[in-house]
C-alpha cells in the first residue's frame, strides 16, 4: 500500500524547546493510524504542522504525492485533509446545522485535487496540489440563502450518521462536550476529505458516546476515508486502529500493528509506563 | 370537532405563502403595525420640532443598523463610523460646492456620497481588519480623529473650521420635514431589509463564523479578508448615504459635527442596548437613545448632561443588560411560555398520570402537524 500523507523528517522548535526531532509517520490509504506518546511528546505539533497551522523549520509534508509543506489551513483543508481539534473548535453562536454549513464552503466552488477514497462532490477537475492556488472560482450570489438543500440534506444525512441531528437547530454552544466532538468530526465530513485528522477524538467523553464514535469511525473507514487518530485512551487505539506509531520527545520510537506495540520495550517504557526500571523515566509519563 | 376546530387555521396558515405566514406571526404583526406607525406618523403630528427629531431619529436608524451589519454580524467593534458620516456629509457638500449643484438636484448626490464612504472603507478596512479585539477598536478610534483632523486642516477642501453649506431647498417649510422624513424611512427601511437579507445569506453566515473563531472559519474555506471588508464597505457605504441626507436636512456641516466622536459611540451603544448582532436591536435602540438624547440636549440647559446620561446608559447596558434588550426579553417570554406550558400539565398530572404516559405519544406526535414547534420544545425541561 502507498502512504497517502507522509510527513518526513519533520523538525520545529518553539523557543528553546525542541518539540519535534526529525519526526517521520506515513499515513496509508485507507488505514486508520493512531499516534500516541507521552504529554508533550509532540503529537499535536505534528498535527499543527501537517494541517498548516504551524511551519517547520526541517522536513517535508507530502499528501497524494504532491508536497504540501507550508501550506495554508485553508489549502490544507482543501486539498481533503479534515482535522479536529483536541479543545474542540465550533462556532458556538452559530446553530448545529449551520456549523455545517460553514464547513461546506467548498461544494462546487473549487478546482482542486481528487484525491483518493472520495466519496462524492465537493472537487472539480484534477490538478495537483502544488496548482491548487491556480483555482478558478465560479460566482456564487453572495446574498443567496445560506445553505442550498443539497448542502442542508447531506449535513443532515451527517449530523444523523453521527447521531446529534436532534439538535440541528440548538446554539452549537449549548451542547455537551462529547456532543461538540461529535458535531466537529460531522462539519468536518462535510467537506468529504479523504483523511481526517482527529486529536483525542475520546478524551473527556463518556464510554458509551466512544462506543459510538469508534463504530463510526469503523464505518467511515470501510467506505474508504483514512484516519490519523492522537488519543491517550488505550482501549480505544488498540480497538481501533490497525496501525500505530508512538512518538517520544519529538521522534517517533516504534510503529507496527497494535498487538507488536503492545509487547514492544521501548513503548512500554516510553509511554505505557508498566517497564522496568526507574525513576527518571516517570517524569515523562502522561498525567 | 373542537379538535378539528382549532387546528382549522394553523392548517391554513400553514399552506398559505410563507410572506403571509410571516405577516400572522407575532414578529411579522409587530414589523407591520410599527411600518404602518412609521408611515403615518408626519401625518398624525406635525408639530415641526417633533418631526425633526424623528427625521434625526431614523436617521440613526439606518446608522445603527448600518453599524451592526459590520460590527454585530462580525464581532468586530467599530468606533470610528463617524469617518463614513463625515465623509458622506463633505463628499455631498465638496461636489455641490464644485459643480454648482442648486435645489432638489443635490439628491442626486447621494449615491456618490455612498461610494465615497464605500472607497474610504477599503483603505481604512485592509489597515484595521489586520487586527482584532481591542487593537482594531483602537485602530478605528485613531483613523477616525484622523479624518477629523482632516476636516479641520485641509482648509481649500473643506473650508476648514467655517464648514460648508447645503444648497438651497425652495420647498416648503410646512412640508420640508415631511419629506425628509419620508427619505429617511425608505432608507432605514432598505437599511433593515439588507440586514435581514444579509444575515440569512451565506455571506451573513460566514460573518457570524468569523465572528465566532475566525481562524477556525478560515481554516474551513471562509475567505476572512474579503467578507469582512466587504460587510465593512457596505456598512460604510449606507452611514455616509445616512450622512450626506443629515447634512441636507440640517444645511450645514462643520468637521465637529459631521466627524463627531459622539456619532461613534452613539451607534454602538443603540445596537448594545438592542441587541448586537439582531436584525431588530439597532432599530430599537435608535428608537430609545435618538429621542431621549434629543430630548434631554433641548431641555437641559447643560448640554453635558446628556452625554453624561448617556455614559452611565453605556455602562448600565454593559452590567444589567449584556446581550440587548431583544435578546434578552425574547428569553424571559420563550422562558415565560414554556413554564406556563409545562405549569397546565403539572397540574393535571398527579390525578391522570397513568393517561397522560399513554397519551403523550399521539399528543406529541400531533405537535408538529399543528404548529411549527418541534415535539422536543413543548416538553417540559
Amino acid at each position: 500500500m502507498s502512504a497517502l500523507l507522509s510527513a518526513t523528517g519533520i523538525s520545529k522548535a518553539y523557543g528553546g524547546v525542541q518539540a519535534l526531532d526529525g519526526c517521520t509517520v506515513e499515513v496509508e490509504a485507507g488505514s486508520i493510524t493512531a499516534l500516541i506518546g507521552p504529554n508533550g511528546s509532540g503529537k499535536t505539533t505534528l498535527f499543527n504542522v501537517i494541517t498548516g497551522y504551524d511551519r517547520p523549520d526541517a522536513g517535508e509534508v507530502y499528501y497524494a504525492g504532491g508536497r504540501i509543506t507550508g501550506f495554508s489551513p485553508q489549502r490544507v483543508f482543501a486539498v481533503g485533509i479534515g482535522r479536529t481539534f483536541q479543545l474542540t473548535r465550533i462556532f458556538p453562536r452559530l446553530t448545529v446545522l449551520e456549523n455545517m454549513i460553514i464547513a461546506a464552503q467548498h461544494s462546487g466552488g473549487f478546482r482542486g485535487v481528487a484525491p483518493p477514497g472520495r466519496l462524492s462532490g465537493g472537487f472539480r477537475g484534477v490538478a495537483p496540489p502544488g496548482r491548487h492556488s491556480g483555482g478558478v472560482r465560479r460566482f456564487r450570489n453572495p446574498l443567496a440563502r445560506a445553505g442550498g438543500p443539497a448542502d442542508r440534506r447531506r449535513a443532515m444525512e451527517l449530523l444523523e450518521f453521527t447521531g446529534i441531528a436532534g439538535h440541528a437547530g440548538k446554539l452549537a454552544g449549548t451542547l455537551s462536550y462529547g456532543q461538540r466532538k461529535l458535531l466537529e468530526l460531522s462539519y468536518v465530513l462535510v467537506a468529504d476529505p479523504a483523511i481526517v485528522l482527529l486529536d483525542e477524538p475520546a478524551g473527556g467523553v463518556n464510554p458509551s458516546l466512544i462506543n459510538q464514535l469508534a463504530d463510526r469511525i469503523r464505518e467511515l473507514n470501510a467506505a474508504g476515508k483514512t484516519f490519523l487518530i492522537v488519543e491517550h485512551n488505550m482501549g480505544f487505539v488498540m480497538g481501533l486502529c490497525h496501525r500505530i506509531a508512538v512518538l517520544d520527545s519529538g521522534t517517533i520510537v516504534a510503529t507496527g500493528t497494535p498487538s507488536v506495540i503492545r509487547n514492544d520495550p521501548r513503548v512500554l517504557d516510553a509511554y505505557l509506563g508498566t517497564a522496568t526500571d526507574d525513576a527518571e523515566d516517570r517524569d515523562d509519563r502522561p498525567g | 370537532m373542537r379538535a378539528f376546530l382549532a387546528r382549522a387555521p394553523q392548517v391554513v396558515l400553514r399552506a398559505a405563502p410563507p410572506p403571509l405566514r410571516w405577516a400572522a406571526s407575532p414578529q411579522g404583526m409587530l414589523t407591520i403595525l410599527v411600518l404602518a406607525a412609521a408611515a403615518i406618523f408626519p401625518l398624525a403630528v406635525t408639530n415641526q420640532s417633533t418631526n425633526s427629531i424623528a427625521f434625526q431619529t431614523l436617521i440613526f436608524v439606518c446608522a445603527a443598523s448600518a453599524w451592526n451589519i459590520f460590527s454585530g454580524y462580525s464581532g468586530y467593534i467599530a468606533l470610528g463610523h463617524a469617518v463614513f458620516f463625515g465623509s458622506g456629509a463633505y463628499a455631498a457638500g465638496i461636489a455641490a460646492e464644485r459643480w454648482h449643484v442648486t435645489g432638489g438636484a443635490e439628491f442626486a448626490l447621494l449615491p456618490l456620497a455612498a461610494a465615497v464612504a464605500a472607497l474610504i472603507a477599503v483603505p481604512f478596512g485592509l489597515i484595521a481588519l489586520r487586527v482584532r479585539r481591542h487593537t482594531f477598536v483602537v485602530i478605528t478610534i485613531a483613523i477616525f480623529f484622523i479624518f477629523q483632523l482632516m476636516a479641520f486642516n485641509l482648509t481649500g477642501v473643506t473650508n476648514g473650521t467655517i464648514g460648508l453649506n447645503a444648497p438651497f431647498l425652495l420647498w416648503d417649510p410646512v412640508t420640508f420635514d415631511q419629506r425628509f422624513y419620508y427619505l429617511a424611512l425608505g432608507l432605514a427601511v432598505a437599511t433593515i431589509a439588507l440586514s435581514w437579507l444579509i444575515k440569512g445569506s451565506r455571506f451573513g453566515l460566514q460573518l457570524r463564523a468569523i465572528r465566532d473563531d475566525e481562524d477556525r472559519a478560515a481554516s474551513l474555506g471562509v475567505r476572512a479578508m474579503p467578507v469582512k471588508l466587504t460587510a465593512f464597505g457596505i456598512s460604510g457605504a449606507i452611514t455616509g448615504l445616512a450622512g450626506a441626507l443629515w447634512f441636507f436636512f440640517i444645511d450645514q456641516v462643520l468637521p465637529q459635527s459631521g466627524f463627531d466622536p459622539l456619532f461613534d459611540l452613539t451607534v454602538a451603544l443603540m445596537a448594545f442596548l438592542g441587541g448586537l448582532g439582531t436584525i431588530s436591536g439597532p432599530v430599537l435602540g435608535a428608537l430609545i437613545i435618538e429621542p431621549a438624547q434629543q430630548y434631554m440636549t433641548t431641555a437641559f440647559t447643560n448640554s453635558y448632561l446628556s452625554q453624561i446620561l448617556l455614559g452611565a446608559l453605556f455602562l448600565a447596558v454593559v452590567l444589567f443588560v449584556p446581550r440587548g434588550l431583544i435578546p434578552t426579553v425574547a428569553d424571559k417570554a420563550r422562558g415565560w411560555i414554556e413554564r406556563r406550558r409545562s405549569g397546565g400539565r403539572g397540574v393535571a398530572g398527579p390525578a391522570s398520570a397513568d393517561v397522560r404516559s399513554s397519551a403523550d405519544i399521539p399528543a406529541s406526535a400531533d405537535v408538529p402537524a399543528r404548529t411549527d414547534v418541534p415535539a422536543s420544545e413543548g416538553t417540559p425541561r
